[in-house]
């Protein structure tokens, strides 16, 4: 989060452990604001988000907007189908046309890498980065590392396993900078070719054998295998993948006894995950989800506020 | 902002000054109340809460009876949220009974504009719809800036707006005591 003038979230690589931290303490708050019969507060009256979302997304997509909702902001909401994308018009000139209706906050889920950063240049409004490309998904990393946080108590020192397509994963990246930001140990695992080169620079460990990542981890969190990636031939079938690396209870033997289950969704059962490991007390998927709503509030929260220099809060004056 | 730019003035209350003060705000309360049934006790964070936490003990002491407690936090309730240029920290609000019907006594350490109590009343109300909402305050200093009042009042301090006041208390920052102090320039109020 740039801390000048205008205030984006683009990416977890540029924030601070502090900063993490104090997101991840907004995040609580939130969600306890979630818990109440009347689950709104002011916080955000009068102020505008617009939802461009450049991809298929339902998760994601329904949880800013309930986020928004819950913070008392108006939204609106764009898609690619039925736009004017579909007639051509370039994203610099979609957004600069969505801000010239005064919005105040963007929320840009993009299938290109960099687009967040690219359109937090173009535009006054603070931009939130809702998944650009391969690069990073800020927001579901925070909502990771918290309901990590919330479930053991702690981040620092726990070891955390990534098993999956970590090479095309934006979500692997923004939750390997959140955790080792925090003091977690990871180690990303799956076949080869979906590791990414010199991944090891971004302070992980890498491991080809789904027995040796899960030894001993606290928390295992299993990505989505894509289709795309058989056709460009990264791996043979979805079979031998599961064969190899499908999170089984099996397989989990050699995990801490209650380590915590995540996954980002949507799932492929029989797949990345097993059936009973979907079903498993120990996942915490749905948490995921919940604490999603909670974690974009406290974004669109700490992302507001006005230009003024007035102090913040005379502590313990009045 | 701390107490940088602020020069201190008075000391008006000290800890034993303090301790009579909630020991009375307390009986007046269970007077007023004829009682403890249906009261729940809300402290504004932050020092409204160690202050609601010694009218609890006051009234366990001499009615020999539990009343419940609650924390408000109030920040995502402000009506200055827009012109602050670092959003304020948020705290957990908990409020651990049902308010629907019942008695809430809201604490606070200061009441100046009024804006606080302001933002207390619409949060509490979010919650359900007490029977009635009753203010403790510690000092009063004037100033409102909205149609609010306490019911129980621990001094009245009258100050100018160039004036702070500063609320210790023990739990917070290791002293009971409430200061006066001055700004040296008119640097912003609360």
């Amino acid at each position: 989060m740039r801390m000048d003038d205008k205030r984006d979230l683009l990416d977890l690589e540029s924030l601070s452990s502090v900063e993490i931290v104090d997101l991840l303490d907004t995040t609580r708050s939130m969600r306890q604001v979630i818990d109440r019969p009347v689950k709104k507060v002011p916080a955000l009256r009068g102020k505008t988000v617009a939802n461009l979302f450049y991809e298929p997304s339902t998760r994601t997509r329904l949880s800013f907007e309930l986020a928004e909702k819950r913070l008392t902001a108006d939204s609106i909401n764009f898609s690619t189908s039925g736009s004017s994308v579909a007639k051509g018009e370039t994203l610099r000139d979609t957004v600069r046309n969505i801000e010239a209706m005064g919005v105040d906050f963007v929320v840009l889920r993009h299938g290109s890498s960099g687009a967040a950063h690219f359109v937090a240049r173009e535009v006054k409004a603070s931009v939130i980065n809702a998944g650009d490309g391969t690069h990073e998904h800020p927001t579901q990393g925070l909502l990771d590392v918290y309901t990590i946080r919330e479930k053991l108590g702690k981040v620092a020192g726990l070891r955390v396993a990534i098993v999956g397509d970590i090479a095309h994963s934006r979500v692997a990246r923004s939750n390997i900078w959140a955790l080792t930001k925090l003091g977690a140990e990871v180690v990303v695992c799956g076949p080869t070719t979906l590791i990414p080169a010199d991944v090891e620079l971004m302070g992980v460990t890498v491991s080809h054998q789904v027995e040796e990542a899960l030894e001993g981890a606290h928390v295992v969190n299993i990505l989505r295998i894509q289709q795309e990636r058989l056709k460009s031939n990264l791996l043979p079938s979805l079979r031998e993948y599961a064969l190899q690396f499908s999170v089984t209870s099996e397989r989990l033997r050699v995990a801490h006894p209650e380590v915590l289950i995540m996954h980002p969704g949507p799932m492929n059962r029989g797949i990345e995950i097993a059936q009973e490991v979907a079903e498993d007390g120990r996942n915490v998927i749905l948490d995921q989800v919940t604490n999603g709503v909670a974690v974009r509030m406290a974004v669109l929260y700490h992302l507001s506020g006005g230009e003024s220099l007035l102090p913040v809060g005379l502590e313990g004056v009045a | 902002m701390g107490e940088e730019g602020l020069r201190e003035k008075a000391i008006i209350l000290d800890a034993q000054a303090m301790r009579r003060m909630l020991t009375r705000i307390a009986h007046e309360i269970v007077e007023r109340n004829k009682g403890t049934k249906d009261l729940v006790i809300v402290g504004i964070r932050r020092r409204g809460v160690p202050l609601a936490r010694r009218i609890q003990t006051k009234i366990r002491e001499f009615e020999g009876i539990e009343v419940p407690l609650g924390m408000l936090d109030i920040t995502l309730y402000r009506d200055d949220l827009q012109t602050i240029s670092h959003a304020p920290v948020v705290r957990t609000t908990e409020i651990p009974v049902d308010v629907d019907n019942r008695i809430i006594i809201l604490v606070d350490d200061v009441l100046y504009t009024g804006r606080t109590v302001r933002a207390a009343l619409d949060e509490l109300i979010d919650f359900g719809r007490p029977r009635s909402i009753q203010l403790a305050v510690l000092i009063d200093r004037g100033h409102r800036e909205l149609p609010i009042r306490a019911d129980y009042v621990g001094k009245n301090v009258p100050t100018s707006s160039r004036e702070v006041i500063a609320v210790n208390m023990e739990e917070e920052d290791g002293t009971d005591c409430v200061k006066i102090l001055e700004m040296d320039d008119d640097e912003g109020k609360e």
